[in-house]
């Protein structure tokens, strides 16, 4: 097995290669623009395409095209190119085109800064674009995951003809760490009944979002939402570390999972029993078992996030008023320690106020 | 209205257009879409590739162009068809794809597209309608609109102090010299059809050829947005848009470029990926015992390669078969005149990548030092460059270590490796691994071979300082 040490912006890049990825469309931005790099370095070499688009709306429709021949392709970004791309995210989404759209979030709103930020959990997980459609998103948090789970978006996107994205933020792009390359194999989907690629098995198909009736549209709506449902149902996946037995819960993803997981048996040793519950689906949301852990109404929960309270709103819809839930979030590149949680914590449980520092 | 053609790239009756009348397209009487769509599928037919051939159609009256021609078709977004077209073209170079569009679809919201799919020299077709109006929301000002038109949007007519001028595509993209060939033409009269008719074969023809890039402008009517009938809107085409508009051919390099823009790609191969990445490659890991985990910050002037040793430290990890991790400092963290790192080495799976209570610290100039030393937990390691920073840490808090590594770099031969002096001492202070094991390492990660004696004697030398005093 090859282990290699790299950065978790060009593990992505390695999964994507890995699944059969063969076009790349982007534009630069920080802090994405390593996926950038290493696309344009080894897409060519492999004999696939890259191209540095003129604008992320470009980006994002070039993907359409490709997408629509039924090859695998994807395009990255950060926050605000990824704003530009909601358009053509529901346009994938009603022509139900697969490929994959990344998202290394950085600081907002506006121009914000470049440093890590979770605030685009709203844009990404409840929409973004125009309509009714969801988008499969996959929140990896270290290098390994951003190559796998970048692989296996690709495999969600083909298996449900949706585009799925990967939310992770500057600090699980910038970081390195060691990363096994899985195995590329041959990909065990077949589109030819609605991809067209220039041939003439292909040439009676057609990709497109558009339905002119009033019912044909609620319909195809229907369908949509009937296979969003089914995604929902099979699909979800987290991390649980030691919710069990804990009396509080923590919700956390990306970069701030990884802080909270440091946390977890510091705070028990302070006897403070606390667990880490890490979506790795934000959408599909682990709501089932959040709603399973908060089903006897004594635990406690917190969502720590770097915005100002957006997941938070999943994890009260799972927990529907069985306890209280409560926030912890720090942004603009602010990053809360493991001390400043543990504080955290122990006033949570202890039935204290919070103490300032993040909002709440 | 009903278009008559033989045309096999043209369905004769539209299945995909609703209601009961898929024998009539859903353009309006007169107007000039139906025209072009004749001729196109006219030259498919004619040169034989409606089954590779793939058509986008835009968002602009020709949004349904799909219920029309026997190949494949995409819709895209609005202005966006040459990207999708660049998509499309470039997933499968043997395709010939189509992007038709609107002036206000090709030349007001895809400017951009349009611009930079030219200028990459795109080996695709486009087919620019340009009717001086917005046809589908109601008749409002095109950026091709002509100077005095009344549009829905600019009642009292078009004035170039408010609204600007016209705007001449072909004239423009004809400047790129990417483009291959670009000609404006015209369907006011039967002369002007013939005309347009060759220039779209030709358009075609040259990207089975794969010359490149070719634009025809077609200047078309809109009765309706016009407020006109027919017979006056080919005369007011005639007339008026062609003096504003004048036809003819803006550039033609089509006879020196065939075959010159292909783009070959290659199919997923598996196998051709996972010897590209030496999935199979035997692993060079050589374990070996972590006494204890390093949650280690390096700090320092950016140039004085603080990032690099944090990097050598986590691949001396990575090869050792420990959980590792290293971060910059990113974001808040940067200021203060300190570059530095964060680098985890462990036995157990690592949390948070940054470390916010070293065990072990490096600081290479004043600034690092004062920033971090008072997060060193207690009886931490700490390693000061004592050439450069005029201070010594706590020593009764601290396992102090002050060593003139940019001087001993400077003797090993230059300023650059010490980074890799400190790594030296750092090793021999922690005692985390063997100096074998570093220097074995350290030739396999340092990527300038012909730097490795170099580092192989600063980190010596560093080792030395911290176990012999010399
Ligand atoms: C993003 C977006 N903005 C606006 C529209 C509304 N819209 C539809 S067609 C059109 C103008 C089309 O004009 P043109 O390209 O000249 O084509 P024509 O209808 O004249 O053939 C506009 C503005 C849209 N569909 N999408
Ligand atoms: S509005 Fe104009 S461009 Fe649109 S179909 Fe009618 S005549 Fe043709």
């Amino acid at each position: 097995m090859s282990r290699q040490f790299m950065k978790g912006n060009d593990a992505i890049v390695v999964g994507a290669l890995q699944a059969g990825c063969r076009a790349y469309y982007g534009y630069p931005i920080t802090p994405a623009s390593e996926i950038a790099h290493a696309a344009s370095l080894h897409f060519p070499a492999l004999g696939g395409t890259f191209i540095q688009a003129e604008s992320e709306v470009a980006a994002i429709n070039m993907v359409y095209g490709t997408a629509g021949m039924g090859i695998r392709t994807m395009t990255a970004s950060s926050s605000p190119g990824f704003s530009l791309k909601q358009e053509g995210m529901s346009y994938l989404a009603g022509a139900e085109l697969p490929c994959v759209v990344v998202n290394i979030q950085r600081g907002g709103p506006g121009l914000g800064n470049i440093a890590p930020e979770q605030a685009d959990y709203f844009q990404v997980v409840k929409g973004g674009g125009h309509g009714n459609y969801r988008l499969i998103t996959l929140a990896p948090n270290c290098a390994q995951e951003m190559c796998d789970l970048t692989s296996k978006a690709f495999d969600l996107a083909d298996k449900w003809r949706n585009p799925a994205c990967i939310l992770a933020d500057g600090f699980i792009g910038q970081m390195m760490e060691p990363v096994e390359v899985p195995e590329a194999k041959e990909i065990p989907f077949d589109h030819s009944d609605w991809c067209v690629r220039g041939d003439a098995e292909t040439h009676k198909n057609l990709v497109s979002s558009i339905v002119l009736e009033p019912e044909d549209l609620e319909a195809h709506n229907f369908k949509l939402h009937k296979k969003y449902l089914e995604i929902q149902e099979s699909e979800v996946l987290f991390e649980d570390y030691k919710t069990e037995d804990a009396d509080l819960v923590v919700v956390a993803y990306g970069i701030t999972s990884r802080v909270v997981y440091s946390t977890i048996d510091q705070a028990r040793e302070l006897g403070l029993k606390v667990g880490l519950l890490r979506p790795i689906t934000l959408w599909p949301f682990p709501s089932e078992k959040l709603a399973e852990l908060a089903a006897d109404g004594t635990k406690k929960f917190l969502s720590v996030e770097l915005s100002t309270g957006q997941m938070i709103e999943d994890v009260k819809l799972a927990v529907n008023g069985k306890c209280p839930v409560e926030l912890y979030g720090r942004c603009g590149g602010v990053v809360p320690g493991g001390e400043e949680l543990i504080q955290r914590y122990e006033e949570i449980m202890n039935g204290k106020p919070i103490s300032d520092g993040g909002v709440r | 209205m009903k278009t008559t053609t033989k045309a096999t790239a043209f369905y004769n009756v539209f299945e995909r257009k609703g209601g009961p009348h898929k024998e009539t397209t859903h353009y309006c009487p007169g107007c000039g879409h139906g025209n072009v769509h004749k001729m196109i599928a006219e030259a498919m037919d004619d040169l034989g590739i409606n089954d590779k051939t793939v058509f986008v159609s835009p968002v602009g009256c020709s949004v349904f162009g799909y219920y029309y021609f026997d190949c494949g078709n995409f819709q895209a977004a609005h202005g966006r068809a040459p990207a999708v077209a660049t998509g499309i073209k470039r997933a499968n170079p043997d395709s010939v794809v189509i992007s038709y569009q609107g002036d206000g679809d090709l030349a007001a919201i895809g400017t951009a597209e349009t611009l930079h799919a030219a200028n990459r020299g795109e080996n695709i077709t486009v087919f620019f309608v340009n009717n001086a109006i917005y046809g589908m929301t109601g008749g409002q000002m095109a950026p091709t609109t002509l100077i005095e038109q009344k549009t829905a949007t600019t009642p009292r007519g078009r004035v170039e102090s408010e609204h600007g001028n016209p705007i001449k595509m072909a004239e423009i993209i004809s400047t790129l010299p990417a483009a291959t060939y670009v000609e404006r033409v015209a369907i006011g009269n039967s002369k002007h059809i013939m005309k347009a008719r060759k220039a779209i074969r030709k358009a075609l023809k040259n990207q089975v050829e794969n010359r490149g890039y070719s634009f025809v402008e077609i200047l078309s009517v809109c009765p309706t947005g016009w407020k006109m009938d027919s017979p006056d809107a080919r005369d007011w085409l005639t007339d008026q848009m062609i003096e504003a508009f004048p036809l003819g051919v803006y550039k033609d390099e089509s006879s020196e470029r065939e075959d010159g823009w292909y783009r070959d790609v290659k199919p997923f191969v598996p196998a051709e990926l996972n010897k590209y990445f030496g999935v199979n490659a035997e692993a060079d890991v050589a374990p070996v015992d972590l006494k204890k985990d390093l949650f280690c910050k390096f700090a320092g002037f950016g140039g004085q390669g603080i990032l690099t040793m944090g990097l050598f430290l986590a691949q001396i990890g990575m090869r050792a078969d420990h959980n590792v991790s290293w971060i910059p400092a990113y974001g808040p963290e940067m200021r203060g005149g300190t570059a530095n790192c964060s680098v985890n080495v462990s036995n157990k799976r690592i949390g948070t990548p940054l470390v916010e209570r070293p065990n072990v610290m490096v600081a290479m100039n004043l600034p690092s030092l004062e920033m971090f030393e008072k997060d060193v937990v207690d009886g931490g390691v700490i390693l000061v460059d004592s050439g450069i920073v005029d201070k010594t840490p706590d020593t009764d808090r601290l396992d102090v270590v002050m060593i003139p590594a940019t001087e001993i770099a400077d003797e090993v031969g230059t300023p650059k490796v010490a980074n890799v002096v400190m790594l030296g001492a750092m090793i021999a202070a922690t005692d985390a691994y063997s100096l074998d094991f570093v220097s074995e390492t350290l030739k396999v990660v340092v990527k300038k071979k012909n730097l490795i004696d170099m580092n192989l004697a600063a980190l010596q030398r560093g080792y030395d300082f911290v176990k012999n005093g010399s």
